[in-house]
């Protein structure tokens, strides 16, 4: 069998539906095999829109997501995708097509060294020197990519590797010895985690991406609920706990909520799952009072201890080390702690006024209205900038809800892929994608892909003509109106470029006639845009 | 900051040194020395890292080189439990005047005169670091033309071995 065909027959047995993809010369062959494969192949606009297509496939199907690209530029435009999706452990799979193995090294054209390139971004990344071993390394990169820590995985094949023929055997197992995650949670340590509750007067569970990764939502609120632990969540980690429970205590960090990071403040024992710590999550954390007892639950050995030290470290799956604690059956009572959370969130209201002197719309009350008129089982893909602060605070995640978007390496112009990739994996769920002016226009072409598949995403395009959360970071730094390379002065016509991919357009500029379009926009399964203008002074917080 | 040696077994594939070497480099963690060589099985490989830090800097060094999948195994060599070893090359003047002085401190030290010129000798030397700083400030008198070091390579003591599946 052709080696281009053995890699098909592969994504087939991983059970690949949608595959996207930009083709070239050194992927040819494996593109001529994916001609007579039931794949579905989407052709996107831009490689760096590629990856996060897959992302948004992974995200909703809990599911590797697959993509291709050619040698060269064709590769090296998914570095920025394949960076978002590590930084946020998102599994993917990327092939990628390389000059013949000849010609490696010989600077030939649309040559580019992209397993070298992507090495600090890539879980782990492969160039396929003998046909073969694709099979073998097909397996592997999928078993790599979702499994433990997840992310993204590459394949780098050479164009005269997938035109060799090689005997086609799909192997059953991997043995990497290498590669063994732990998965169950240490028993000893899972007894001493009981232990600090049963010592703690004010504990507080923070939640990350984790929980989401390893399915572990309903778990996590188990084991909230009989313990009568609050569970704060990070920005990558909303959804992992329903927002309507009474135990549900805000988001933390430097955008977070104001309530939140004082009930972090005042906890005496920190239960993280599934959360790294990073700069911007943990900015709150400085404030802690020395003698607190953190926990930390990770399936990635290397993120305990990282940024922060831990008093109580356990190594394994969320899903596994919650039930493991449900099993302890810990009943306990922490209702006068409760209320002083209850006092707290009074001091620090969530509120969705207007910026004084503001004039046209205002943000926060366009995701709140989305937050009302949005299905149960719906997800807001929201972009990077002021749009995704106001997304991810406004924006109420319940039942089958979801909040995506690019949480660790904050890639502009994420959304609106991810969110078509998502509509494609799961054509029922209802899907808005909340991005900015700025993030719009860096992935502009994508409308077309929209419109060629029928993918039925809402665009809310929160137009200030500004890079605002740019521009807000420099009136902080650097005094009032010291602004710099922030404004988008040329006012496009959002609504008549939308039309031009044949996707209906609205512009919009008060409450009133936003709520009367969201309406009959979410009554239908089509593609739409909504611009909405906002003023660009309107500050994120 | 202290000096820790570190011993690897990888997988012997093309990338896996600048894989390593870029994740001390990405990470900002000290490499002192690297050494890199085959092993009785040959689709592994071995290396003895020399790293500077903390016991803080160890512990993320030991857990990220850990989640390379090509890293099989990590460990530290201890100077208690392992010995490790360096070889250093000093190209030294030397005439007749200081050709003798120069053999008798390195019979002392057991080093080997492996190169004899008219105006320069070179010399090999084994040993850890504190052999090879005492010999090398013995011989800067003389002036030292130039020097090669190998980097530390090291194993652990007693019967224990770092390849698990033989």
């Amino acid at each position: 069998m052709k080696a281009s065909k053995a890699i098909i027959k592969c994504l087939e047995k991983e059970n690949v539906d949608i595959l996207f993809g930009y083709p070239g010369g050194a992927v040819l062959p494996l593109y001529e095999a994916l001609r007579e494969s039931d794949i579905k192949h989407v052709l996107v606009r831009n490689e760096q829109s590629l990856v996060h297509y897959a992302s948004g496939y992974a995200r909703e199907k809990n599911r590797t997501g697959v993509c291709i690209a050619t040698s060269g530029p064709g590769a090296t435009n998914t570095i920025t995708g394949i960076a978002t999706a590590y930084l946020d452990s998102i599994p993917i799979v990327i092939i990628t097509g390389q000059v013949n193995t000849e010609l490696i090294g010989t600077d030939a054209f649309q040559e580019a060294d992209i397993k070298g390139a992507t090495e600090p971004f890539t879980k782990h990344n492969y160039l396929v020197k003998n046909a073969e071993d694709i099979p073998r390394i097909i397996k592997e990169a999928f078993f790599i990519a979702n499994s433990g820590r997840k992310g993204p995985v590459l394949v780098d094949i050479p164009r005269n590797v997938q035109e060799a023929e090689i005997t086609f055997k799909y192997p059953e197992k991997v043995d990497i010895l290498g590669y063994k995650p732990t998965f169950k949670g240490h028993a000893g340590q899972i007894k001493r985690i009981i232990n600090k509750i049963k010592a703690s007067k004010k504990p507080v569970i923070y939640a990350g991406g984790g929980i989401i990764l390893a399915d572990a939502r309903t778990e996590l609120r188990e084991f909230a609920e009989m313990t009568g632990i609050p569970v704060i969540n990070s920005l990558m980690g909303i959804g992992g706990m329903s927002q309507e429970s009474t135990l549900y205590a805000g988001i933390v960090g430097s955008h977070g909520y104001q309530y939140s990071n004082e009930i972090i403040a005042r906890t005496d024992l920190l239960i993280t799952i599934g959360a790294r710590m990073s700069n911007r999550a943990a900015a709150g954390f400085s404030k802690l009072n020395p003698n607190i007892e953190f926990i930390h639950i990770d399936i990635d050995p290397a993120e305990i201890g990282k940024n922060v030290e831990f008093t109580l470290p356990i190594v394994g799956d969320a899903k596994l080390i919650l039930q493991a604690l449900i099993e302890k059956d810990l009943h306990m009572d922490f209702s006068q702690w409760l209320e002083e959370i209850e006092e707290i969130r009074n001091i620090y209201p969530v509120s969705l006024e207007m910026q004084p002197g503001c004039i046209k719309m205002n943000p926060k009350e366009i995701i709140n209205e989305l937050s009302l008129e949005m299905k149960d089982d719906s997800c807001l893909v929201a972009d990077v900038g002021q749009n995704q602060i106001w997304s991810a605070l406004y924006f109420k995640v319940f039942g089958e809800r979801k909040f995506i978007t690019s949480g660790g390496l904050g890639t502009m112009a994420y959304s609106l892929p991810a969110a078509a990739g998502m509509k494609m994996a799961n054509p029922e769920r209802q899907v808005v994608n909340v991005m900015g002016d700025g993030s719009f226009q860096m992935c502009l072409g994508e409308l077309a892909v929209v419109r060629e598949n029928n993918i039925g995403i809402k665009i809310i395009l929160i137009n200030n003509t500004k890079l605002g959360m740019v521009r807000g970071l420099q009136h902080d730094c650097y005094g009032k109106d010291n602004y710099f390379g922030v404004d988008l002065e040329f006012q496009v016509n959002f609504v008549k470029l939308a039309e031009a991919y044949s996707i209906k357009g609205y512009e919009v500029e008060d409450m009133e006639s936003f709520r009367k379009v969201l309406h009959e926009v979410l009554e239908n399964d089509e593609p739409c845009l909504i611009q909405c203008n906002v003023d660009p002074n309107f500050r994120t917080f | 900051m202290k000096r820790y040696v570190l011993s690897l077994l990888v997988e012997n594939n093309s990338g896996v040194l600048s894989r390593i070497a870029g994740l001390f480099a990405r990470r900002c963690f000290n490499i002192d020395s690297l050494t890199v060589g085959t092993t009785e099985d040959e689709t592994l490989s071995r290396m003895t890292i020399v790293v500077i830090g903390d016991e803080q800097i160890l512990e993320q060094i030991k857990k990220q080189l850990n989640k390379l999948i090509e890293v099989i195994k990590v460990i530290e060599l201890t100077p208690n439990e392992s010995i490790s070893r360096e070889l250093v090359f000093i190209k030294v003047k030397a005439d007749n005047s200081t050709r003798s002085n120069i053999i008798e401190i390195s019979n002392i030290f057991r080093a080997n005169i492996v190169d004899v010129a008219h105006d320069s000798l070179i010399l090999e030397l084994t040993g850890g670091p504190d052999k090879i700083g005492a010999f090398m400030k013995l011989m800067e008198p003389f002036g030292v033309l130039e020097f090669i070091r190998s980097g530390a390579t090291g194993l652990q003591r007693g019967s224990t071995v770092l390849n698990e599946t033989k």
